[in-house]
């Protein structure tokens, strides 16, 4: 178990980098604690699978150094860093069972036969495979196989942090469910650092403590899942997080409210504030859950053109068009609309301002 | 059966039955058909039954030709197999050093068989090859047009040459189609070169070497014209092989019937012997539980 230091991690593929955009991470300076659930979030090409591999040893960044429980690991290969790493695909060793594959770490760094025969008996208890240890591996179910590389690295009591690589990409939809949530008992259980890379918002939300959203080689917000959905501190993850995304209008300030072409939203006295102090290009930021679609006027709606609505069965999402901005908005289960005119309310609270693509906040 | 109704389909078929009855069914037939008569000339043939199979598996030369045979392969593979795979491991993985490597370990396979063998007679020629006059120059006397060890290991040098990059290049292939995180997990998991070889890299190439074994198998069993060229079965008979040794008895002796017979044989144990190799192979490892 460790805290994980980035201490100023950049890292390009090439051996020359000319420009900004050559590098695969730009640069990261952070502090993972111990024991937390971290998923690093972002679209493909974004970095996080070269992250993780820097965490793991098996690249060495370019500039800057890694930091476990403040010793310097950035010179070490992955074996002798005591970090286990679940890929994409199942990883095995297909002719030996499946308690020869987790005792294989174990023989590796020479156990003797009592220790090793305890701790696989003790991790197949906690991941259920406590009756298939006598089988081939190659014969089993992905998910199983999933959960025998995910032993390998529990086996070993010294292991400082469990890396995982997009490893439920591979099992059924179903099983899905079961497996994440397997890996959030054992999370519980062990209270080892996790740290799982995914581009499936819906995994890194529930499986994490803290999400990390990266964005072209750099780390732009992180936040328990609650902190990226109300205040994204970025367009990105506006766009990123949610689905629908966050709705954005380009707007100017005028007064306490914010100008939408000729519509005025009005603003809370502090928005406006924030707005009043930044330059740079402002939009207004709202989350479609929170964008309210009323069939007839309502006190500081604004009359709008649905254009279509998708029905996702516990709730709709309604497209419509105010001033020449497509919107979209989610309507409860149980309200309707019922033509195209209809009513857009945007509650002060959920009003978000941003300033060159970056939320306006207190701090900064 | 709803299916069988409309035949038509089976029209699409026929080009390929035609080509695989002239080209395997009926000459193998044509095989059978000589195995079990007695012919003296066109139109005159009389039925023998299963004399000539017979003759032919009491034949106590031919014994000598299928031992010889045995043991020869048996070397071939024993030599070839394990130092392909280790080649293929030491070959690089990508770059231009690939490229050029591959290019240089396939060169031998380009070589038409017979001048294979008259490449080895010049190279193993005691007075001017640079093999044999080399070996002569030490004080060991190296000739193999005289001495049936000599001839022996100047043949398996030559197959070994020859077939050795065939498995090299099927094992590097079946080294590269192995996802790269098979060998990131063996480093997390502290695996040594060896176990990662002996777990990862070799159970992944169980495919290509079934192929790569049962190709030289096959092939250094019906091997014919280098031995042919390069000793023409000798000295003695020490390096006649089974199919030399059939090229005599039909050719030589125009003895057809046993010839055919002595075919028919041959292809069953190379049948045999393959399925063999198959079987052993596809269990192999896959039966223990320890």
């Amino acid at each position: 178990m460790a805290e994980i230091t980035l201490d100023n991690i950049a890292h390009c593929y090439l051996t020359t980098p000319k420009k900004e955009s050559d590098y695969a991470l730009r640069l990261i300076d952070n502090i993972w604690e111990d024991g937390g659930a971290y998923a690093l979030l972002g679209p493909s090409g974004c970095g996080k699978t070269t992250l993780l591999n820097i965490i793991s040893g098996l690249l060495t960044p370019s500039k800057g150094r890694v930091l476990f429980d403040g010793k310097d690991v950035t010179a070490l290969p992955p074996e002798k860093r005591n970090i286990a790493q679940v890929f994409q695909f199942p990883v095995l060793y297909d002719t030996m069972t499946v308690f020869n594959n987790l005792a294989f770490p174990l023989k590796n760094r020479g156990f003797n036969k009592e220790d090793i025969n305890k701790r696989v008996l003790d991790v197949a208890e906690i991941l259920d495979l406590t009756d298939c240890l006598n089988k081939k591996a190659a014969g089993l179910s992905a998910d199983a196989k999933q959960k025998i590389s995910l032993g390998r690295g529990l086996v070993r009591k010294d292991v400082a942090a469990i890396l995982f690589d997009e490893p439920l990409t591979v099992i059924d939809p179903q099983l899905k469910w079961q497996l994440r949530g397997k890996l959030k008992e054992v999370h519980e259980q062990l209270k080892l650092t996790f740290i799982y890379v995914t581009h499936d918002q819906m995994e890194a939300l529930t499986f994490a403590d803290k999400v990390i959203v990266m964005y072209e080689g750099a780390i732009v917000q992180i936040g328990t899942p609650q902190e990226l959905f109300e205040n994204p501190s970025h367009k990105f993850v506006g766009y990123f997080i949610g689905s629908p995304g966050m709705n954005f209008l380009p707007c100017t300030l005028n007064g306490n409210k914010a100008m939408i072409n000729n519509i005025g939203i009005e603003l809370d006295d502090r928005t406006a504030a924030l707005g009043e102090k930044s330059t740079g290009t402002l939009e207004l930021g709202i989350r479609p859950l929170y964008l309210e679609v009323h069939p007839e006027e309502v006190e500081n709606s604004f009359p709008t053109q649905v254009k279509s609505i998708e029905d996702l069965g516990s709730y709709k999402i309604i497209t419509a068009d105010l001033s020449g901005n497509t919107l979209r908005a989610i309507l409860p289960e149980g309200k309707d609309i019922f033509s195209e005119n209809a009513w857009l309310r945007f509650p002060k609270s959920w009003i978000r301002l941003f300033a060159n693509d970056r939320l306006l906040t207190h701090q900064g | 059966m709803d299916k069988w109704k409309d035949n038509k389909a089976w029209f699409l078929v026929l080009p390929v039955f035609i080509i695989v009855a002239f080209s395997a069914v009926i000459p193998l037939m044509t095989v059978v058909n000589y195995s079990i008569q007695d012919i003296f000339g066109p139109g005159q043939r009389v039925f023998v039954g299963t004399e000539w199979f017979k003759e032919v598996l009491s034949d106590g030369r031919l014994h000598e030709a299928l031992w010889r045979q045995l043991i020869f392969s048996g070397l071939v593979l024993l030599i070839e197999i394990p130092l392909g795979v280790f080649i293929a491991l030491l070959m690089p993985k990508k770059g231009w050093g690939a490229s050029i490597s591959l290019v240089v370990i396939a060169l031998p396979l380009l070589i038409p068989w017979n001048v294979i063998g008259t490449i080895w007679i010049i190279f193993t020629r005691p007075d001017i090859g640079l093999f044999g006059a080399a070996i002569n120059g030490m004080g060991i006397v190296f000739d193999h047009t005289a001495s049936s060890l000599d001839a022996w290991i100047t043949l398996i040098l030559m197959e070994v040459w020859h077939w050795t990059p065939l498995v090299a290049l099927l094992a590097y292939a079946g080294l590269r189609a192995i996802p790269e995180a098979y060998f990131q997990a063996a480093k997390i998991d502290g695996a040594s070169t060896w176990a990662t070889f002996w777990y990862i890299q070799l159970p992944k190439m169980r495919g290509v070497l079934t192929i790569a074994l049962l190709l030289r198998f096959m092939d250094s069993f019906l091997i014919y014209a280098e031995p042919f060229v390069l000793t023409g079965g000798g000295p003695g008979n020490s390096t006649t092989f089974l199919s030399i040794y059939l090229v005599k008895v039909a050719v030589g002796q125009f003895d057809l019937g046993p010839a055919a017979a002595f075919s028919l044989i041959y292809f069953l144990i190379i049948l045999l012997f393959s399925w063999l190799f198959y079987q052993v192979l596809q269990n192999v490892g896959k039966g223990e539980t320890s």
